[in-house]
């Protein structure tokens, strides 16, 4: 468009100006339907990641799912079911305990092995720390099922909690100390040695200085921690016998009709009330500590 | 208050490296000193060993009374104010002061109490809540001085305290840490790389490079009377013109021409002996007229630095700059005569570029021992 007044006062001739017309027409047909082949994908593309989200929504407050998104009755009859199922409550409340205790072992260990291979040079460090990142994937993985099972039995820990929070932290901890000693290696050294000469012990350091301001750090490796819980299908299925102590990932798997078949209803309002917990976590971590960029650095 | 003393101080890294080589030196109670070098040259290492960030390797330090060479920082009563300031950008203003306290385990309120009175002497009032963050560079200078005089400490220690600010508030600082050092009397230990700040605030200077004391004594003596060529030509704002030449009968051979032979090396060379002269562009003399003990001499470069100029020129084949009052004004291509004297310029040994003196011993002797 803008080409097109450009040019016609620099153009007085007629003879120039309908000469100038189909090239203009013609561009503005291409860019029309450019325009429209964009919109259609950019289309497929949110229609892709929205409907199973529609489902999501909509399914549980239909008193009949089905797999396909449609506009529902609006009942809470499959909230009463689930309510009335015998676990269902109950996976959730170990859902939450499992990723609790999961997240305080991988704080703690993780924050404290991350601080010390940051600080302290050691040979081979960054070896070490990618051959632990690695094998991490290993230990929660398919490969390690058996001994996995094994030395749990073996250690007494078989369908305990206890026992699933060691084995998910184990295989979380190398990937979180390799972030978290990031975090550190960003911690200028001064913070500590201004607190050191004021005479603050290594742990007085750690609790004052160090963790307060990798606390952004902290956090997302918390809610990281917990979506990984959460979602770990694998190590509870496998580690814990008894179904009231099962977590809800595991229990999902469970919900059958009579006849054998996937009970959409059950599945639907479940899954519903399993992805609030993760949500409603990430809102909060994120206005307490904020995944944002802070003040500028002088230097 | 304490007298700090390093007797043959060295610190050397893992592969051998000496970042600090044998340094002697007594900082007396009460002084204003300044460790100042180009980068790298161990100055910061130094002071890192006295605060005892920096584990000693050989000899021994002194702080008081007390041989301090492996104790804890915290046993040496010493505060330091880094370069970065290292405020806790988690707590505020009040807290980032009292931190100190708050390790000695003095109750919140009265460390809070305190906290206050330190920083409305160092003009932070209100600013008690607000976080490191909120502040202006100036500010948190100030908020890290006050934590570290806080704790009232027998030493307190400057990591490059005015490089992170801008030009003007330098200037303001400058005046301001002077003034506060003077009211407080504490002993003082400041490291950097600008010349000029060494020579505004020190006491006393001591010049190092490559982990060695080059130089030790007050601004005027390093300014006016460097003992080797290295301090010659890192102090000043403008670097000390030195030329290698050789003496004549009567002078030293300059460009085209003789200028008198200085002073202090009068009887000490013959003529014909190779030299470093040197002598300070502040104190050479621009002149359009041929006046004694000058050799003639075309500009090059004018350089305006306000109230004078900088004027580069060459005489035969050597080079010199010159500072001249502005209205003398100089233009390019212009022909003119620089004239120098004895008592302000000074011969250098080329071998090893120390300065020749008739009372070098008697010098150097002071100066390591004062």
């Amino acid at each position: 468009m803008t080409q097109s007044t450009a040019v016609q006062p620099a153009s007085p001739a007629p003879l120039k100006k309908s000469r100038a017309g189909p090239i203009l027409a013609s561009r503005t047909v291409k860019h029309f339907v450019t325009r429209v082949l964009f919109a259609l994908a950019m289309g497929l593309v949110l229609v892709f990641f929205a409907l199973p989200l529609t489902w999501l929504v909509t399914a549980p407050f239909d008193s009949n799912p089905t797999m396909a998104v449609r506009w529902p009755d609006w009942t809470f009859g499959n909230f009463q079911t689930l309510l009335e199922s015998p676990y269902a409550l109950g996976s959730i409340g170990v859902s939450l305990i499992l990723g609790a205790g999961t997240i305080a072992v991988v704080l703690t260990l993780g924050s404290l092995a991350s601080y010390a291979l940051s600080r302290v040079h050691i040979r081979g460090r960054d070896g070490l720390l990618y051959a632990l990142l690695l094998l991490s994937s290993v230990v929660t993985g398919t490969a390690a099922m058996v001994p996995t099972f094994q030395l749990i039995t073996l250690i007494g820990l078989i369908d305990t909690h206890v026992g699933v929070v060691l084995v998910l932290a184990g295989g979380l901890l190398p990937t979180v100390i390799f972030i978290l000693k990031d975090f550190m290696d960003s911690i200028p050294k001064s913070y500590e040695e201004s607190a050191r000469l004021y005479g603050a012990s290594p742990s007085q350091i750690l609790r004052h200085v160090v963790v307060p301001i990798a606390r952004p750090g902290l956090a997302f490796v918390a809610v990281w921690t917990l979506v990984q819980v959460w979602g770990n299908f694998l190590v509870p299925f496998l580690l814990l016998r008894s179904p009231e102590t099962k977590p809800a990932a595991v229990l999902m798997y469970t919900f059958y009709t009579e006849s054998g078949q996937v009970d959409l209803r059950l599945i639907s309002a479940f899954s519903l009330v399993f992805s609030v917990p993760v949500i409603v976590l990430y809102f909060l971590v994120n206005r307490r500590y904020g995944f944002r960029f802070h003040g500028g650095i002088k230097s | 208050m304490s007298v700090i003393r390093t007797q043959d101080l060295v610190k050397e890294y893992p592969g051998g490296v000496r970042g600090v080589d044998g340094v002697t030196v007594t900082i007396e109670d009460g002084e204003f000193f300044a460790l100042l070098g180009p980068s790298g040259c161990g100055k910061t290492t130094l002071l890192r060993a006295i605060a005892g960030l920096e584990k000693i390797t050989e000899g021994t330090l002194h702080i008081g009374e007390r041989d301090v060479t492996n104790a804890q920082p915290r046993e040496r009563g010493v505060a330091m104010v880094f370069q970065d300031y290292a405020l806790f950008p988690h707590m505020d203003v009040a807290d980032n002061i009292a931190y100190p306290l708050k390790i000695k385990k003095v109750k919140r309120d009265s460390r809070r109490r305190t906290a206050t009175e330190v920083a409305d002497g160092l003009s932070l009032q209100g600013l008690a809540e607000r976080r490191p963050g909120q502040l202006s560079g100036g500010q948190q200078q100030r908020v890290a001085l006050a934590r570290a005089v806080a704790t009232q400490p027998e030493v307190l220690l400057l990591d490059e305290p005015l490089s992170n600010l801008d030009a003007r508030l330098r200037l303001e600082a400058r005046t301001f840490l002077k003034e506060l050092q003077r009211e407080l009397r504490v002993t003082t230990v400041f490291v950097t790389h600008d010349q000029a700040e060494a020579l505004a605030l020190a006491d006393r200077i001591a010049v190092m490079k490559s982990g060695k004391l080059q130089q030790l004594g007050a601004p005027q003596e390093i300014f006016q009377r460097p003992v080797n060529a290295f301090v010659a030509s890192f102090i000043g704002s403008t670097p000390m013109n030195l030329i290698p030449t050789v003496t004549a009968d009567g002078g030293v051979v300059v460009g085209d021409g003789l200028l008198p032979l200085p002073g202090t090396a009068a009887g000490l060379v013959g003529p014909g002996t190779p030299v470093i002269w040197g002598a300070r562009p502040e104190y050479l003399r621009w002149s359009t007229e041929q006046v004694p003990d000058s050799v003639r001499a075309k500009v090059r470069v004018v350089e305006n630095l306000g109230a004078t100029v900088l004027v580069s020129v060459t005489s035969g084949e050597h080079n010199l700059q010159v500072v001249a009052p502005e209205e003398s004004g100089p233009q390019v291509g212009d022909v003119g005569w620089v004239q120098a004297t004895s008592s302000r310029s000074l011969l250098f040994d080329p071998e090893s570029t120390e300065r020749i003196e008739v009372t070098r011993e008697w010098a150097s002797a002071e100066s390591v021992l004062s």
